[in-house]
């Protein structure tokens, strides 16, 4: 308790320490937004929810991590992960996901959680389960009196790299006509059909584009942070957290979510000590659950 | 009741007796499968017959298991200096002071998490689908990390408790019993409720709660009780399992979210939901499955886990139970109407 | 008479489109009130804000001079204010008589009552309520399985089980065969003599509303454009202009 007193001191006391949380929550809060997203669309389109979200993400971390260890430049990993995580999630669309869509939704959410644990313990058994990181030979840049903040540039490379691919995917689901088929089909499934969108194609491809937007992020995450195969359910949870809080079809809302729970979540580690990251993770799930709730009965309804 | 019945369930009865003097190398598999047993039929209590499909009814499991410890040390010594000694030179017990520490555990136990559910349930049960199983699973994940950075219960190394004090194979029996019994009383119990207003009024809020809530049901109230329920006996058999187990910590052995709080639901999906007999058909199956074959897969059994609640999901849902009372409807006492659907309004 | 539903000023809009405006309405205890309007009038979403199931911008509705207009469906419900669905709503997976044995007034029992067992007079209810509505032939068969005319007079049965004080009906006659609508218009003026039961409904069938109830309300375009009697309804220009003009 002493402890938690003092380190919220710490924050009045020294102001700069705040912009020093605030900078890497954000940085990461950045990640969580592309994950989330890619939540938002595979639940708006197929109204799939995926638990095996974090475990794409993870996933596509260890593909980087492994061609880093092979050689490949660790920037070209991205791009790398990208690609591999979308054929991955084609082979999970086709031979799970594809047989749930039109069943409840407790069905889906169990399946894609056995999916998770499934590639949870593949990437245990193939890779150990210590932390893994890409460390990048890059500078560290300081700011502030006595250089107290400091941004290596890997991680500043690592959001701009989120960004890109961030907007990349909305010009993309703007202007292609896949994206406005799969837009179509997140408004009315049975419309798109009868006016000749094939559906199945749509599903298909954008279960895959979700899972490589993952895979991109993980591929982030592994240059800058640590990942672990049992790191992926905190990802999925934090998915969650973002995309119920923002509301579905609402991009503005998952990045502002997204930022939001990456900031909360640092402070969160700061106050109350780094052990209780996770659980600050999966407490803030059910403070947006609350809040979604109250707000959901002052309309006289539940949430579902 | 018919005769058959009655006598089917003696038998069944008997040999639930003498089953641990009949195999006597299995007892530990025994009480497991038990275990397996219980916390199948709770689940299906919620999953089931009301609809409510929880991914964290082993937040009983694991509260149950530390409130039992923190009960049955408490009696005896301080619990925090009992903790950070970590079991060094503190673990004498008496046989009273054992058993005792036992009994008071469980009933603790079982009463702390049916308050627990009490008022998880006033906030979880505002959420419906989806967002219930999720809600639920982070409860589960937040306990144990929460657990996990508490050093009054030993934090992340967990709590040792003192071993049965006799004879080990005698401790065997008697946590086979504990299980055992408190699986049979749970079994007679649901017969019981599901036959109740009570549970027709739960199987109201499964199939259409809007309606429910509709005709003045109190959906609530009803849905608080239930889940209670379920937490009040997996909180027992937690706590049977700590004394059961002697030494565990919180991540992997008491808040174990993918192993046996996805069993259960495994289990209840294998065997078929929504009845009686599928949850305990379901774990025995899968129990058996389990034991036979884990030693084989050479560390992929947890990848083969995965891969088993897919299968089921996708493929195999309606259970042992559904697969029967489709096959065999007339079996389950449902009626087909055998001359043509003629408008029957007029009389 | 003393009134049982009490609407004053109700508005309702759904993003933009007004569905109710100052919408003032009274319901007798004890009678049958219709309430009619052309397709789009506002006449369900008025029942749905009355049971509940959204918020009202402005106004009040009191049941039994009770504030009611920010209370859930389950607290309404329990009050005694019963509704049945346009769609009708029954447990598909169960037959006629669990159907009917899960209607039991609930919200009359304590939790403890709600552990007993169905007593002998509450399956004798259900069947005379099933022979009620016609429906004892098929009261073990699954209630799914039912033509939809069918469900329709489960879900009638359903709700006298549950013995309202106020049944609100949406459409009861949507969907039934012709032939049996009078009998069905019988039945409902039976469960509002003999069990006492006040009625409202919505209804398209001009002929079955004009029959049986003694006060009628006429909703076009969200608002209240006529009352009375049914033979002053009938002749009244405003309601013929309102129906012509939107068909």
């Amino acid at each position: 308790m002493d402890q938690i007193l003092s380190n919220i001191g710490l924050l009045f006391e020294f102001p700069i320490v705040n912009l020093k949380i605030l900078i890497d929550g954000l940085m990461i809060g950045a990640l969580f937004a592309l994950a989330a997203y890619g939540l938002a669309l595979v639940w708006g389109v197929m109204n799939v929810k995926n638990l095996a979200q974090g475990d794409f993400v993870i996933c596509g971390g260890y593909v980087a991590w492994y061609l880093a260890g092979l050689g490949l430049p660790p920037l070209m990993g991205v791009p790398a992960a990208f690609i591999i995580m979308w054929g991955i999630g084609w082979v999970c669309y086709k031979v799970v996901i594809s047989r749930v869509i039109e069943r409840d939704l407790f069905t889906s959410l169990l399946a894609t959680f056995g999916l998770a644990i499934m590639i949870a313990q593949i990437l245990n058994l193939l890779f150990g389960s210590d932390t893994q990181s890409i460390k990048l030979e890059y500078a560290t840049l300081y700011f502030g009196e006595n250089d107290f903040i400091d941004v290596p540039i890997a991680k500043l490379i690592g959001v701009c790299m989120a960004a890109v691919l961030a907007i990349g995917v909305i010009i993309f689901m703007k202007r292609s006509r896949m994206g406005q088929a799969i837009r179509a089909t997140a408004q009315d499934a049975r419309a798109a059909r009868v006016l000749g969108i094939d559906t199945e194609k749509v599903y298909a491809f954008t279960f895959s584009l979700n899972s490589a937007i993952c895979g991109a992020a993980g591929a982030i995450i592994v240059m800058v942070w640590l990942i672990q195969p049992f790191y992926g359910i905190t990802y999925a949870i934090r998915s969650f957290v973002i995309v119920t809080a923002a509301g579905l079809g609402n991009l503005p809302g998952v990045i502002a979510a997204g930022l939001g729970i990456g900031a909360l979540e640092q402070y969160g580690a700061h106050i109350f000590g780094i052990g209780y990251q996770q659980a600050i993770a999966v407490l803030l799930l059910l403070l947006v659950l609350v809040i979604r709730l109250i707000q959901q009965r002052r309309k006289r309804q539940s949430l579902q | 009741m018919t005769a058959l019945k009655v006598i089917l369930y003696i038998v069944l009865l008997a040999f639930t007796v003498a089953a641990p003097f009949l195999f006597p190398d299995f007892r530990t598999q025994l009480a497991t499968l038990w275990l397996m047993i219980v916390v199948s039929l709770t689940w299906d209590m919620t999953g089931g017959q009301m609809g409510y499909n929880s991914l964290g009814n082993i937040f009983f499991y694991g509260t149950g298991m530390y409130v039992a410890a923190v009960i049955s040390i408490g009696l005896v010594y301080d619990v925090a200096e009992y903790t950070s000694a970590a079991g060094g030179g503190m673990n004498d017990f008496t046989p009273v002071q054992y058993f005792t520490g036992v009994g008071l555990g469980m009933l603790g136990a079982g009463i702390f998490c049916a308050l627990c559910a009490l008022i998880l349930g006033y906030i979880l049960f505002g959420l419906r689908g989806p967002y219930f199983a999720i809600g639920t699973l982070g409860v589960a994940i937040a306990a144990g990390e929460l657990v996990s950075n508490w050093e009054w219960v030993g934090g992340g190394q967990g709590i040792t408790l003192p071993v049965y004090p006799a004879d080990l194979d005698e401790g065997k029996l008697f946590f086979y019993f504990l299980f055992a019994g408190t699986g049979v009383i749970l079994f007679i119990f649901l017969r019981w409720l599901y036959g109740t207003r009570f549970g027709a009024a739960i199987n109201a809020i499964r199939d259409d709660e809007e309606k429910a809530e509709a005709m003045g049901i109190h959906t609530m109230r009803y849905k608080l009780v239930t889940w209670s329920m379920a937490g009040f006996f997996v909180g027992i058999v937690g706590a049977i399992s700590a004394f059961q187990l002697i030494s565990f910590e919180p991540l992997e052995s008491a808040y174990q979210t993918i192993n046996l709080g996805i069993f259960m639901v495994v289990c209840v999906l294998l065997g078929g939901k929504g009845t009686l007999w599928g949850p305990v058909i379901g774990a025995i199956v899968f129990h058996v499955f389990k034991e036979v074959t884990w030693n084989y897969l050479l560390g992929w059994q947890w990848v083969a886990l995965g891969a088993l609640i897919v299968v089921t999901v996708v493929y195999f849902q309606d259970g042992i139970m559904g697969w029967l009372a489709h096959r065999k409807p007339e079996w389950f006492g449902v009626r087909v109407e055998k001359n043509d659907a003629t408008e029957g309004a007029d009389r | 008479m003393s009134t049982v539903i009490e609407v004053r000023n109700v508005s309702k809009s759904y993003g933009g489109v007004i569905a109710n405006k100052d919408v003032s309405m009274d319901v007798h205890s004890g009678g049958i009130t219709g309430l009619i309007g052309p397709n789009g009038s506002g006449k369900t979403t008025l029942f749905n804000s009355i049971v509940g199931y959204h918020p009202i911008d402005s106004g009040s509705i009191k049941f039994e001079n009770r504030e009611i207009s920010k209370l859930n469906v389950p607290e309404i419900a329990r009050l005694g204010l019963l509704r049945t669905f346009q769609q009708t709503r029954i447990y598909g997976e169960m037959n006629g008589v669990e159907n009917m044995l899960i209607s039991l007034p609930h919200r009359k029992m304590k939790l403890m009552e709600s552990f007993g067992n169905n007593s002998a007079e509450d399956y004798e209810r259900a069947d005379h309520l099933l022979e009620f509505v016609g429906l004892y032939e098929k009261r073990f068969l699954r209630s799914g399985s039912l033509s939809f005319g069918q469900q329709k007079l489960l879900e009638f049965a359903m709700a006298l089980m549950n013995e309202p004080t106020c049944l609100l009906l949406d459409e009861p006659t949507a969907g039934i065969n012709p032939t049996l609508i009078n009998g069905l218009i019988d039945r409902l003026k039976r469960a509002n003599s003999e069990f006492g039961i006040t009625l409202f409904i919505i209804e398209h069938n001009m002929r079955v509303i004009m029959n049986m109830a003694d006060h009628i309300y006429c909703l076009a375009h969200g608002e209240l454009l006529a009352e009375g009697a049914p033979d002053q309804i009938q002749n009244d220009q405003r309601v013929i202009d309102a129906y012509l003009g939107a068909h």
